[in-house]
């Protein structure tokens, strides 16, 4: 062998081994450098404002009971849905359950987005999202580490990792518990997992989520909500202290039996919908499902309720403004009128 | 062995040398042909449109309406602006919203112009019509959208129903030439104005002439095997909104086409 072939050798040696030696953390790091060299690194440290612009009802008052159009769920989950009553939540014992991490993009909460950085390599080690109004912090870890082991606990956080992919975060994350995707009773169980991307364009981050879930679903279930970068925007933790609310009789657990929830037909009845169509299901996501409902569906002549629900209409003091009962500001009703609408709204979870 | 030692730490030097020298090369790459000797590699425009994709988002895609189901599959009943930041204008038109006056006036294709029109049930089929144009087909209302690459200029004249649109690839890759690969991420922006006056909702809710409708387009693969596009919408419109609208949409690639079914426009 002569030196140039020797050389050669060697150095090919001495890289593979590098390559070997270093770990996938180490080679993420590598990789995020140069990305920060290039310009092409993305940060997603910061305050994210959730504007709220879809969805609003169900993200923010809240769905209504037995509405479940949209979710791809099975029998199992409305089963689990219809017999849910919100007053189950403020036993003292579930005061201070926390909704899982998926609750991200299903809930009205603003988010807070923390960076661990390695203090030699200066690379992104894990990511902290807030956990306001009773979500669970979500912790997604960059470092390479495996998931546990799937009879290690399973928590409201879960356990995440991530992996840039491109321009886009992704995020896997397994070891949930059981929780509610909408608050109204749609749940997931703790066999779901997650996969999320966060993809950041300019000042707005879109993340979207992707449940799968064997037990209650039947597809996998997509949602996609965008935040604007707003540093005035205010996510503060809120500790949770159980409190006796409404005192039962011990072991009195709020639900409905099977067939017995008497509000499940009036969302249905308020917008004219089929009762099977507001009882969700995968076929009813799909555009042809959309095409059949429409050839005979005929829409309530006026929308009756929460009409500006989410609209800076909403929130005007001016009468002209108002479109619906209840938008009303609370002022003093004058002598001898009701003091509720005459109608009130249907009852929400 | 000390020899050995110095020849493994030369080695590894050399390697990251080499290392380092490639990244170089390849962030100088394409520079202009029959450029002088020493002269400061100024660096060829990037390949855009067609030859530019870093994603291939051709094909057949489904809209999955897993949110806003009551405001995007069937048509909310007037009066119902929910999450859109209208203005009182707006209220006043969506209040006067009258699909049998639009059908006479054979306006029944206003729930359809692109900011209406991403947010139905559909199917999208996309495909290149040329080098640096993008044919995006909507099954709904049968409509098609243009997005033109390059240094392409709107033509003027009246506005449309699906307006004009520039288009680009977002990969935040810095000093790529002429003749290096496309990056293998990114996403596509599109930017579409002179925009007839539609709805955003097929109730009504409207958008005037001024509107902006810019679309980010990411596409996503699952380990499963599926390939999603989700398009995060900003609709800006000083006429009839408080503030940007800010919404996203997903759509599932499908195998092929058999399900395209192109149906009219249908104001109610």
């Amino acid at each position: 062998m002569g030196p140039i072939t020797m050389h050669r050798t060697l150095t090919a040696f001495t890289l593979a081994s590098l390559l070997v030696a270093v770990p996938a953390f180490a080679q993420g790091g590598v990789q995020e450098a140069q990305a920060r060299i290039q310009g092409t690194f993305i940060d997603l440290s910061g305050t994210w404002a959730n504007r709220l612009h879809e969805d609003f009802i169900e993200r923010a008052p809240g769905p209504h009971i037995g509405d479940y159009t949209g979710l791809p769920i099975n029998d199992e989950a409305r089963a689990v849905a219809d017999a849910y009553q919100v007053s189950m939540q403020n036993m003292p014992e579930r005061q201070c359950i926390l909704y899982t991490t998926q609750y991200i993009v299903m809930g009205p909460q603003n988010l807070r987005i923390q960076q661990d950085l390695d203090p030699i390599s200066g690379a992104v080690v894990a990511y902290h999202l807030s956990g306001t109004v009773d979500r669970a912090t979500h912790d997604i870890w960059m470092d390479g580490r495996p998931h546990p082991s799937p009879n290690a606990p399973h928590s409201a956080g879960g356990f995440s990792t991530g992996r840039w992919e491109g321009r886009v975060l992704t995020v896997t994350t397994t070891h949930l518990k059981s929780g509610l995707v909408w608050r109204n009773g749609v749940p997931h169980s703790d066999q779901a997992t997650m996969v999320e991307h966060y993809a950041r364009h300019e000042n707005m981050l879109t993340v979207t989520m992707i449940l799968t879930d064997p037990v209650y679903w039947e597809e996998p279930f997509i949602r996609s909500a965008t935040f604007e970068l707003d540093a005035n925007t205010r996510v503060l933790p809120e500790p949770c202290e159980p409190q006796v609310e409404i005192p039962r009789t011990p072991g009195e657990v709020p639900h409905y039996l099977p067939g017995a929830n008497p509000y499940l037909a009036e969302f249905p009845k308020l917008y004219n919908l089929p009762a099977e169509a507001a009882r969700g299901g995968a076929k009813t996501t799909y555009p042809e499902y959309g095409k059949a409902l429409r050839s005979t569906y005929k829409a309530p002549d006026k929308c009756t309720v929460n009409c500006c629900a989410g609209t800076p209409l909403a929130m005007m003091n001016n009468s002209a403004a108002l479109c619906r009962a209840d938008d009303a500001p609370a002022t003093p009703p004058a002598a001898g009128a009701p003091a509720v609408p005459a109608s009130p709204p249907p009852r929400r979870e | 062995m000390k020899t050995l030692g110095r020849l493994v730490r030369a080695g590894a030097v050399l390697g990251m040398v080499a290392v380092m020298g490639s990244t170089i090369a390849a962030q100088g790459r394409g520079g202009a042909a029959g450029q002088a000797p020493g002269a400061p590699a100024a660096p060829a425009p990037p390949p855009t449109g067609k030859a530019g994709a870093p994603i291939d988002l051709t094909g057949t895609w489904v809209s999955v309406i897993t949110e806003d189901w009551r405001w995007r599959m069937i048509t909310p009943p007037k009066g119902d602006y929910a999450s859109v930041p209208i203005t009182m204008d707006a209220k006043k038109a969506a209040d006067a919203w009258d699909p049998a006056k639009d059908e006479a006036a054979g306006e029944a294709c206003k729930g359809y112009g692109a900011p209406g029109l991403m947010r139905q049930p559909t199917r999208l089929r996309i495909s290149w019509q040329d080098d640096s144009t993008m044919k995006v087909e909507a099954d709904a209302g049968t409509q098609t959208r243009l997005f033109h690459f390059g240094d392409w200029k709107a033509p003027g004249g009246a506005p449309t129903l699906q307006g004009d649109t520039t288009a680009s690839w977002e990969t935040g890759a810095r000093g790529r030439g002429g003749n290096a690969p496309p990056p293998m991420f990114g996403n596509l922006k599109t930017v579409t104005k002179n925009l007839k006056p539609g709805y955003l909702r097929k109730n009504g809710v409207p958008y005037g002439d001024k509107a902006t409708l810019t679309e980010y387009w990411d596409l996503l693969r699952q380990p499963n095997g599926e390939q999603w596009v989700v398009i995060t919408t900003v609709v800006e419109d000083p006429t009839y909104l408080s503030r940007t609208w800010i919404t996203s949409l997903n759509f599932k690639k499908e195998a092929n086409g058999s399900k395209w079914d192109p149906s009219p426009c249908t104001a109610r």
